[in-house]
């Protein structure tokens, strides 16, 4: 008899306010711990631009380290604002300012499972191994 | 509120110190011709070339700069340290290596080396005082490293100048990259075959004059 063999594809949803109290070192640390789990996190929200830049120091210093482990593919999705009336905008950078770019979506997964994510502005494609 | 020390201690050094010469980094993706372009500039400017060029990505595994580069461009000077560093990725895996007929051994080595490339090109960061992007204009410019880099550079204040490279390539597309970083200068050029090098070093001159 032929078997199939399924693979499965495990997501993560991280809520912001899961990590919105932790360093910099922890936020990075528990997105690394998941996708070294081979997990595709999901963020509801964005890092900002130094703990993106940690993230991929931290995933390069993991590669050297970590057997079978290649690094990260890593995406964020944004609302397009572009033609939006000024109150809509202005709605959305006191939030922005207030409670983090809650609007935002991160995606990072295991290259290892993610081959390439293709991003768009207006959409974003997952391309798995 | 370290921040806002940060960038007024900076801004208090700056004033009392003359600089000599401005720092300007070449950052970008790997393969993008960071290296060419600096050869190019060094080349014509002071006779000798910067780095080995491949088409084997991560050539560039070490910072590597020359101090006093000194451009004489429609009648004004201006010298500063060049600094081209390794590609940024988010993944390096050996095995890419092995389809260039790299050996499994040299491959590793390789693969390792450019993991602490990229950690160093991001710690350089800091120390740069203006930075020149290069992308590769026949490349989706959308990808989250280039965003994370320019990003990062905006967080430090850093001024930006992008560079839309390999523009000899039929599927170059300059209007993209454009689109893709709407609030920056975008110049297209080929470090390969010299193409618009002239707007280069205009917009380079104008890099320089806002640090």
């Amino acid at each position: 008899m032929n078997e199939k063999r399924l693979r499965g594809l495990s997501l993560q949803v991280l809520p912001f306010t899961e990590i919105a109290d932790l360093s910099i070192s922890e936020r990075v640390r528990k997105i690394l711990n998941l996708v070294l789990g081979k997990k595709i996190v999901i963020i509801h929200g964005r890092l900002r631009p130094e703990e993106e830049a940690r993230l991929i120091e931290d995933t390069m210093a993991l590669v050297d380290h970590v057997k079978d482990f290649t690094g990260i593919e890593l995406a964020v999705i944004e609302p397009d604002l572009k033609g939006r009336n000024i109150y809509v905008k202005f709605k959305h950078s006191l939030a922005k300012k207030l409670v983090g770019d809650s609007e935002a979506l991160t995606v990072v997964g295991p290259s290892s499972i993610v081959k390439e994510i293709k991003k768009d502005p207006k959409k974003i494609e997952l391309l798995l191994d | 509120m370290f921040t806002i020390f940060k960038d007024f201690s900076k801004r208090l050094k700056n004033l009392f110190s003359k600089k000599e010469s401005v720092k300007i980094g070449f950052y970008g993706p790997p393969n993008a011709g960071k290296t060419s372009l600096a050869n190019r500039i060094c080349k014509d400017w002071t006779g000798e070339e910067i780095g080995v060029v491949s088409k084997i990505p991560h050539e560039t595994r070490h910072v590597q700069f020359r101090e006093k580069v000194e451009i004489k461009h429609k009648g004004k000077t201006l010298t500063f340290k060049l600094v081209d560093t390794p590609g940024i990725a988010t993944k390096i895996d050996y095995e890419e290596f092995l389809n260039f007929g790299i050996k499994k051994p040299d491959a590793k080595k390789r693969a390792k080396e450019a993991t602490q490339g990229i950690i160093e090109s991001i710690q350089w960061l800091d120390d740069m005082d203006a930075v020149v992007i290069v992308l590769d204009a026949a490349e989706n410019p959308y990808s989250q490293v280039n965003i994370t880099i320019i990003g990062n550079l905006v967080a430090r204040k850093i001024p930006v100048l992008i560079i839309a490279n390999k523009i000899d390539l039929k599927k170059a597309d300059i209007k993209k990259v454009e689109s893709a970083f709407p609030e920056y200068k975008v110049v297209g050029i080929s470090a390969k075959d010299g193409l618009n090098m002239d707007e280069f070093y205009d917009s380079l001159f104008q890099l320089a004059n806002k640090v």
